[in-house]
């Protein structure tokens, strides 16, 4: 079962630490953010890290789903 | 990564800056999220300082063009609720911090950019506090979650952008019910339609690459990302070619345009943004553009900014060239104390992970 983060509403830069906390422990992880910036945020580190990053927009909020190559 | 966004972002930042001064800004005064907005509570009334009262355009300017390009990109979003009084505290602390410096950090770099060392200064104090923001992140500080609002309440996030065109209004007619200084600084500024061009370009850009002059320093601390440094170093170049160009390059500590040499005073006031800075979640600027994306809890903060703009000139508190007086040096002192405590205490208990099927 992969982890769940909901991240949704929390200010910059806190999303982006539970979501790198997360990973140092799991090779997969499904975040779910409500900000643009957030997202992008994620969604760089992810590709600086080497990891695969989709993202799907879900009504208001982005679910961003993050498993290693 | 956008490269032509960065490029251009720190082009219109930093030629943009310099122009504004080639056309009547004040010495290094082009672009500043404390300094201008503490121009616009003067001209509000909310502090006395004669000297000191313009409703600045380019601040105008950020807020209008965020905002258009927000609701371009469908980025608009009316959202609030984490703990905006404290959002207000962070932003008057800030305010209270640059005024100490007389800059915010944008300014900081500006001021480098044409020589004026004592930018270096306040630039490693800025560093140092957000460094000291991220201990306070790692250790389980939040304000807890904000929401998005619903139905007629939305209306609440036009509130900023709604502000921005009622003084840009008022400034363009010379209304009565604003202040404008006749001499001083307050009286030098560049013609209202180029602050403005200049003021909704780097609005939109700023918008479109999040800039946030703490975020660069904290997220390359936090995963070594370098995307926002990277504007800061075209902004800085591209301001250097341009004060060398107009010869408005002078190298040094003293006799700088709106500055003074109090060294520690100058490294405590941007430490103090700093750490605030990183706390609310951006520097003064971001803060201004996230307002005008429908952020209340921004707009909280930047209520607070003019409110310190408000205590830092009722009380002599803000520095001058001659630099910080003892009020000044008391009110920073108090405002790290404060948002210390701040940092310390505030770690509302969010539950975040799940686990899914």
């Amino acid at each position: 079962m992969d982890e769940i983060l909901d991240l949704r509403g929390l200010s910059c830069p806190i999303p982006l630490i539970k979501t790198r906390d997360a990973l140092s422990s799991a090779d997969s992880l499904t975040v779910i953010v409500d900000d643009e910036a957030a997202r992008e945020n994620i969604l760089k580190f992810a590709k600086s890290q080497k990891y695969c990053a989709e993202c799907t927009s879900v009504g208001p909020d982005y679910q961003i789903v993050i498993f290693k190559k | 990564m956008n490269f032509g966004l960065i490029l251009l972002t720190g082009i219109v930042f930093g030629l943009g800056a310099v122009l504004l001064v080639k056309f009547g800004n004040p010495g290094n005064y082009g672009f500043c999220a404390a300094c201008q907005l503490r121009d616009i509570a003067g001209a509000l009334g909310i502090h006395q300082i004669g000297t000191l009262q313009y409703a600045r355009p380019e601040i105008l300017g950020w807020i209008l063009g965020a905002f258009g390009i927000a609701r371009f990109k469908g980025e608009f979003v009316t959202r609030g609720g984490s703990n905006p009084l404290i959002r207000f505290v962070l932003g008057m602390v800030m305010m209270l911090g640059a005024l100490a410096f007389l800059g915010c950090p944008l300014r900081a770099i500006l001021r480098l950019s044409a020589g004026d060392l004592n930018g270096l200064t306040a630039l490693a104090g800025f560093a140092s506090g957000i460094g000291a923001g991220i201990y306070f992140l790692k250790n389980g500080y939040n304000l807890g979650r904000a929401k998005a609002y619903q139905g007629v309440s939305t209306g609440i996030g036009y509130l900023t952008v709604l502000a921005a065109f009622v003084l840009l209004v008022l400034v363009s007619v010379n209304a009565a019910a604003l202040n404008f200084s006749v001499k001083g600084p307050g009286s030098m500024h560049a013609p209202i339609i180029i602050s403005l061009i200049l003021g909704l370009a780097s609005g939109v850009l700023a918008q479109r690459a999040r800039m946030c002059l703490s975020g660069g320093v904290r997220d390359f601390m936090l995963v070594r990302d370098t995307y926002l440094l990277k504007i800061y170093g075209v902004l800085f170049l591209a301001a250097l070619l341009s004060n060398l160009y107009f010869g408005f390059f002078k190298l040094g500590f003293a006799d700088q345009p709106l500055a003074h040499t109090m060294h520690v005073w100058n490294f405590l006031g941007l430490f103090l943004v700093g750490i605030a800075a990183t706390l609310a979640g951006g520097c003064p600027l971001r803060q201004l553009i996230m307002a005008a994306e429908g952020d209340t809890d921004a707009l909280a903060c930047v209520i607070g900014m003019l409110a310190g703009a408000g205590i830092a000139h009722g009380m002599n508190a803000a520095g001058a060239p001659a630099g910080l007086a003892l009020n000044g040096q008391i009110a920073v002192g108090i405002g790290i104390v404060l948002t210390a405590g701040i940092g310390l205490f505030f770690r509302e208990k969010i539950v975040t992970a799940s686990k899914g099927v």
